[in-house]
């Protein structure tokens, strides 16, 4: 039988769904632990970027950071972080996963309050506004579609590494191709390919919400002058 | 000889240990190999097929938009789904890593590609033509070395994303420093066995890294006076 059609039986057959360790109870691993590491990322790096941002300061700080965490293999932070004082269990995986939450929020949050168009700045600083003040209540309105673009960067690469967990217990539903994979491809193929689905599914549909969030937080006035823009500021933090 | 991280640690499972690296050097250095021919095979064919694409998305641009939306598309799924649409087929080896690796350096090396060829300025282009170079001439003495610096940029983050992504072939037991990593959690958390694999992962990139960024300054001497 080939592999597609096992997938289907797999995935057709409601007990693989609904046992304990089933699909569901994968699927709510998997979105509890992306959601707890993305807003921890958020909690520390959009302040930071902000801020970096807001004093113009702190540019090779952002691209170092992005350059470190791609040459960190994620399975090395998944087995090192149980190890340190976090132990073992869902922190550890949770701070493993924001640690590759924080470059694509940090990056985007810098870049965000970076291309503010000075004379508008000025102009905060002209009608009164302290240093805070202008941040807050300029910068960071203008800055809103960045952030939502990095919010879906990082969203998106948190689930797609979140599958990893597997490999340190943590659940979510990488498991289900592990355990596929652990029965050899003849038995568990169809199983490995069911899983491989649901996470690409769940990575693409992720992406397509924040890309649909995203629009939504975007004035329209801004939404297609941006696009070039955003790509212009991916590149230059990708070190093109 | 070995040194702690912290007076917490456990003295018998220090995180860095000569003793370690001495003892299974035949295992490390073997895991290594495997680790750096995965990566240069993954990069050089990545190149190979990356390019030309790249080339004919250039040349044809109806073709650009969805090239580059395919590329998008493939590089949000996750890469351990990508190991379980390719391992069924492929089976349990190499050639598995190989492919999955292969593809996300595709996608990087693609777009970076692609926008360096869009960077050559179009008067050059236009005096590249008035001076009677035809579509390939122009194309190999004009535009692709113009877009040398989006290649390597693309090169480089392929080759750096391709040392950290090769680990994730631990799923089915071809991960090169990878399986040195992952071995250390399962046996006992043997800490320094891990951190041997990390740093040799980290320290793979960098000089991989390193090596690209010569090999650009070599290949483009243009550059060299405005880099200052």
């Amino acid at each position: 039988m080939n592999p597609v059609r096992q997938a289907v039986l797999w995935l057709n057959d409601p007990l693989n769904w609904t046992n304990p360790g089933g699909i569901l109870d994968r699927l709510g691993e998997h979105v509890s632990i992306s959601a707890a590491a993305v807003l921890l990322g958020c909690l520390v790096a959009w302040p930071l970027g902000l801020w970096l941002g807001h004093t113009g300061r702190g540019g090779g700080l952002v691209v170092l950071v992005s350059n470190l965490t791609l040459a960190v293999p994620t399975l090395a932070l998944l087995t090192i972080l149980p190890l340190t004082f976090l132990g073992f269990g869902r922190p550890a995986v949770v701070v493993a996963l924001a640690v590759f939450a924080v470059p694509p929020l940090l990056a985007n949050a810098y870049t965000g309050v970076r291309q503010v168009d000075p004379q508008i700045r000025e102009a905060a600083r002209g009608v009164g506004m302290t240093g805070a003040q202008a941040l807050r209540r300029v910068e960071l309105p203008l800055a809103v579609p960045y952030l939502a673009a990095g919010f879906r960067t990082a969203a998106v690469q948190v689930v797609a590494t979140a599958a990893l967990a597997t490999f340190v217990n943590g659940g979510g539903l990488g498991e289900i191709i592990r355990l596929g994979f652990g029965l050899s491809i003849a038995v568990g193929g169809g199983q490995i390919l069911a899983g491989g689905l649901l996470v690409a599914g769940l990575a693409l549909s992720v992406e397509l919400f924040f890309g649909f969030v995203e629009r939504l937080v975007t004035p329209r006035p801004l939404r297609r002058a941006r696009r070039g823009a955003g790509r212009r500021a991916a590149d230059a933090i990708t070190g093109s | 000889m070995s040194f702690r991280l912290s007076y917490r640690d456990d003295p018998g499972n220090p995180w860095f240990s000569w003793q370690y690296l001495r003892d299974n050097s035949d295992t490390v250095v073997a895991a290594l190999r495997d680790h750096t021919t995965l990566t240069l095979r993954a990069v050089l064919i990545a190149a190979l097929v990356a390019v030309p694409l790249a080339v004919l998305a250039y040349w044809y641009r109806p073709l650009t938009g969805p090239i580059l939306a395919l590329t998008g598309v493939l590089y949000t799924v996750p890469s351990l789904a990508l190991f379980a649409f390719i391992a069924p087929y492929l089976g349990i080896g190499v050639v598995t890593v190989l492919s999955v690796v292969v593809l996300y350096a595709l996608l990087v090396i693609v777009r970076n590609t692609v926008a360096g060829l869009n960077q050559v300025p179009a008067e050059v282009r236009e005096a590249a033509e008035g001076m009677g170079y035809g579509r390939w001439g122009r194309l190999l003495r004009v535009e692709l070395p113009l877009a040398l610096p989006g290649i390597l940029t693309g090169l480089r983050l392929a080759t750096v994303s391709t040392v950290a992504l090769v680990t994730v072939g631990v799923v089915i037991g071809r991960g090169g420093l990878g399986q040195i990593i992952f071995a250390g959690f399962q046996n006992n958390f043997y800490k320094s066995q891990i951190m041997t694999g990390t740093l040799l992962c980290v320290l793979l990139a960098l000089v991989l890294d390193l090596l690209l960024v010569g090999v650009g300054r070599l290949l483009t001497p243009w550059l060299r006076g405005r880099a200052g």
